[in-house]
């Protein structure tokens, strides 16, 4: 079973863990996910590989705990195993020589990007990097991301670190300087993938980003997944997750992404009140 | 020849309708010995029977019976599981009315024997008394098959060739073994338990599983071939259609896939103590009229549902679900809306369902199927309100591995192509069988495939 060998806490509320999976190490590709299940009545839930040691065997995964089931994962220590870890699953991103091109990076999508951007670097391509987070502790690997660029520009939303503004700020100002830019890749929350392509539909830049709707099994077989691109559903599970931005109706999976709020907010709560009283015994019984 | 045959099958003990939509536990009961002996009796031992041809995979049927009827009920088990690897779950999903039992020379005056009840009596016996043989392996041949998918095709494959002697490894791109008969029918048509004690028993005569394990993307089918003597393809028809209608993308709107699979495999009925979520519908439609939208209305009543649809746009007559099923959904209050078909699906300014839009249907001539077709009566729309839709239109070939492996011939369906004798694919050393490459069909078909499959596998590696 996958074991944790290496964990840490890359800022509040997000942490690294390094886990053996030595075939998923060898097969992986920049852009590609997996699904994990914590525990045996945990919820499958995917997770970008940030990176992968294909002579170690191990395979990296940044996550943010936003809710009960990565709040579980947070919890899990070196030595422990994470009881399902299944791919590497989606298409990977295509990598080849673009140019000169953007990868852009938010909240712990900045570990999501990094091996795109490290792998466009590795293909001769200029990369510009632009990560950035709500305030100066949420910046993540900025050391890495600064390696898998030839330029780095973070951003706050605070000013407290790098440029004052959102990730589109610097975007937009490039934009405005006639830099040239062959293509951008952007991983964020959803309002920021939106808010990028918003920028670069009027001058025409092609951009893709990755989309993290809901998933259930991950292997195209239940649809939970579906977005609209182009008009048309697609499985961004097998499909995607990379997509073209000017295709998306972030509208759409937005208001998905909100289909189980209630019962997030309730499965929340037990694991807050199941801190006092561990639900162990009752699991193990189940 | 018939005179003093007992005409009606000995009914079998069920939950109530009022309770059992309340609960997710099995529906029927099972027969108990006595009622097993009673049933066993009306058998008439025909000389020549015919139940047998009638039974895709030749269960020796009045062989069994009879053992059933001198109280012999392991060897009845044991009769059974020389051709049927899996009878705990035949005897509960098999359409046995459109075959073994259909065939019984019973049927023509009075209801034919009970065989789907009696050979779920045996197999529950069997297991549940512990009693369970293990056959004599022979020595290993050293000869090493993979199997893909751990449906009942897959199972199959690797009961049999573990029992050459060949090393078997299962793969399974889910976490849970069985596929849909573990991710798709519900607990309270089979119980996951029946489906473990299986997985055990091939485990036990040495089958290596493992889970959570695509091939095409874990590991290719080519580098299967280099670690492997011969492939098995089981990959199931786990594609989900939707219906391309308007709305369909709207918040609570399932596929009856997720919707079977987040309650069945990940046990969301049981939410919050299990993590997966699901939407608790009031007034749900599920569209579609097989054991899938049979499967998945039921398990919206036991969701709480007050008012749960079955939205089919035939009439009743080519409804293709298994009788007992239809006949279990009508007692629980499931409401047949028969020759009606979705048009468009109507959201809230959340994107949340509220309501369906519907139109009537009347069936005209027959289609290429033979059943009549169903043609809209102009006009005719109408709404319902509903808050969840559960689209249960049938499934399609999963892409994800055939379209990466080059070669794998498929038809216009997306498909396998196999030689029929053997279950051979156009690749060397690669087979299949099941619903990759018939289609949604049934369980009992996935076992014939997977037998057929592994007896020519069996003679290639001697
Ligand atoms: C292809 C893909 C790759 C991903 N990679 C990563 C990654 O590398 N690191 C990481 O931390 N997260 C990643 N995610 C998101 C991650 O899967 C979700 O954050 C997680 O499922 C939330 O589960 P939860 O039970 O902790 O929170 P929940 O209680 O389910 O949700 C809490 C909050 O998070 C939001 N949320 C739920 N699911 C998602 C989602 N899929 N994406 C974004 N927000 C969501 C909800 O709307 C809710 O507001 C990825 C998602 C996809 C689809
Ligand atoms: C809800 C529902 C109810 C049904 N009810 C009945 C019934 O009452 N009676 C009846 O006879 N039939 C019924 N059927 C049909 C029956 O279940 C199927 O015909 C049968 O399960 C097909 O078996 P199979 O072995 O071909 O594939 P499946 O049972 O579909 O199994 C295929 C497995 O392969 C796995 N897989 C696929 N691709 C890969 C890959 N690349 N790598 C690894 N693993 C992979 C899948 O995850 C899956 O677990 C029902 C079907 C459904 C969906
Ligand atoms: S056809 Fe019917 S009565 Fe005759 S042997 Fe078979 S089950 Fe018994
Ligand atoms: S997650 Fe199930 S089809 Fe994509």
């Amino acid at each position: 079973m996958p074991r944790i060998v290496a964990k840490e806490v890359l800022a509040p509320g997000i942490k690294k863990f390094v886990i053996e999976h030595p075939q998923i190490a060898r097969k992986r590709q920049p852009g590609q996910f997996v699904i994990v299940r914590v525990h045996g009545e945990g919820e499958r839930f995917p997770l970008t590989i940030a990176d992968a040691d294909p002579e170690r065997g191990t395979i990296t995964l940044v996550v943010q705990e936003v809710g009960h089931s990565t709040m579980e994962m947070g919890r899990k220590e070196p030595g422990e195993v994470i009881l399902d870890v299944v791919g590497p699953l989606g298409r990977p991103t295509p990598i080849r020589r673009y140019g000169r091109v953007v990868c852009m990076g938010g909240g712990v999508g900045v570990a999501e990007i990094y091996p795109v951007s490290l792998a466009l670097k590795e293909a001769g391509n200029e990369v510009i990097g632009i990560i950035g987070a709500r305030t100066r502790e949420l910046v993540i690997m900025e050391k890495e991301m600064r390696s898998a660029t030839h330029q780095l520009i973070v951003c706050t939303d605070d000013g407290s670190y790098g440029v004052h503004g959102l990730v589109t700020k610097p975007l937009q100002e490039m934009i405005e300087r006639k830099e040239r830019i062959d293509h951008v890749f952007c991983i964020g929350p959803v309002p920021m993938m939106k808010a990028v392509a918003e920028v670069t539909r009027p001058v025409g830049i092609p951009t893709s980003v990755s989309l993290n709707p809901i998933m259930v099994d991950g292997t195209g077989m239940c649809g939970a997944c579906r977005v609209t691109v182009g008009g048309t559903t697609r499985f961004a599970c097998v499909d995607g997750p990379d997509f073209d931005a000017h295709q998306v109706d972030f509208d759409e999976l937005m208001k998905r992404l909100a289909q189980y709020r209630n019962e997030e907010k309730l499965s929340l709560q037990r694991l807050h009140v199941g801190e006092e009283e561990p639900k162990c015994a009752a699991r193990a019984a189940s | 020849m018939t005179k003093g045959v007992i005409p009606n099958k000995t009914p079998m003990p069920e939950q109530d309708p009022k309770e059992r939509i309340r609960n997710f536990r099995e529906v029927p009961l099972g027969y108990t010995e006595e009622l097993a002996i009673q049933e066993a009796l009306r058998c008439l031992q025909c000389k020549k029977p015919t139940c047998i041809a009638g039974c895709p995979v030749n269960i020796d049927i009045p062989g069994f019976i009879d053992l059933v009827a001198k109280g012999d009920f392991l060897g009845a088990a044991r009769r059974i599981k020389a051709t049927n690897l899996l009878p705990a779950v035949c005897g509960r999903v098999c359409p046995q009315e459109e075959q073994c039992e259909r065939a019984c020379v019973l049927s023509k005056k009075f209801e034919s024997v009970a065989i789907g009840r009696l050979e779920r009596f045996v197999a529950d016996y069997e297991r549940e008394t512990g009693k369970i043989q293990y056959p004599k392996i022979p020595r290993r041949t050293g000869k090493r098959v993979a199997v893909v998918g751990s449906g009942p095709a897959g199972l199959t494959v690797a009961a049999d060739l573990i029992q050459q002697g060949h090393d078997v490894t299962v793969f399974e791109a889910l976490h849970a073994l069985g596929g849909v008969l573990v991710y798709g029918i519900p607990e309270f048509r089979l119980p996951k338990s029946i489906l473990e004690a299986e997985v055990n028993y091939l485990a036990a005569l040495g089958v290596h599983f493992e889970p959570s394990y695509v091939i095409g993307k874990t590991e290719s089918l080519d580098e299967l071939l280099q670690r492997f003597d011969a492939v098995f393809l089981g990959l199931g028809a786990g594609l989900p259609h939707f219906m391309h209608v308007p709305g369909e993308n709207l918040n609570g709107v399932y596929s009856a896939n997720e919707y079977l699979t987040r309650s069945n495999l990940m046990r969301a009925y049981l939410f919050p103590e299990w993590d997966t979520p699901i939407k608790r519908g009031r007034n749900v439609a599920v569209i579609g009229g097989g054991n899938t939208a049979m499967d998945a209305v039921r398990t919206a009543l036991r969701l709480g549902a007050e008012n749960a649809y079955l939205i089919y746009r035939r009439s009743r007559a080519e409804m293709p679900a298994r009788l007992e099923e239809i006949h279990h959904a009508e007692e629980e209050g499931v409401q047949f809306r028969m020759l009606e078909a979705p048009v468009r699906i109507l959201g809230d300014e959340n994107g949340w369902v509220k309501e369906i839009e519907l139109i009537s249907m009347q069936l005209g001539e027959p289609d290429e199927s033979g059943r009549r077709r169903p043609v809209p009566v102009p006009g005719s729309e109408h709404r319902l309100a509903v808050d969840t839709v559960v689209v249960a239109i049938g499934q399609g070939a999963n892409p994800l591995l055939i379209s990466t492996t080059p070669g794998l011939r498929t038809n216009r369906w997306g498909y396998l192509e196999v030689n029929p004798e053997t279950g051979e694919t156009s690749l060397e050393r690669v087979y299949a069988g099941g619903d990759i490459v018939r289609g949604g069909a049934t369980v009992i078909l996935a076992m014939g495939d997977g037998r057929r499959a592994a007896r020519a596998i069996h003679e290639r590696l001697r």
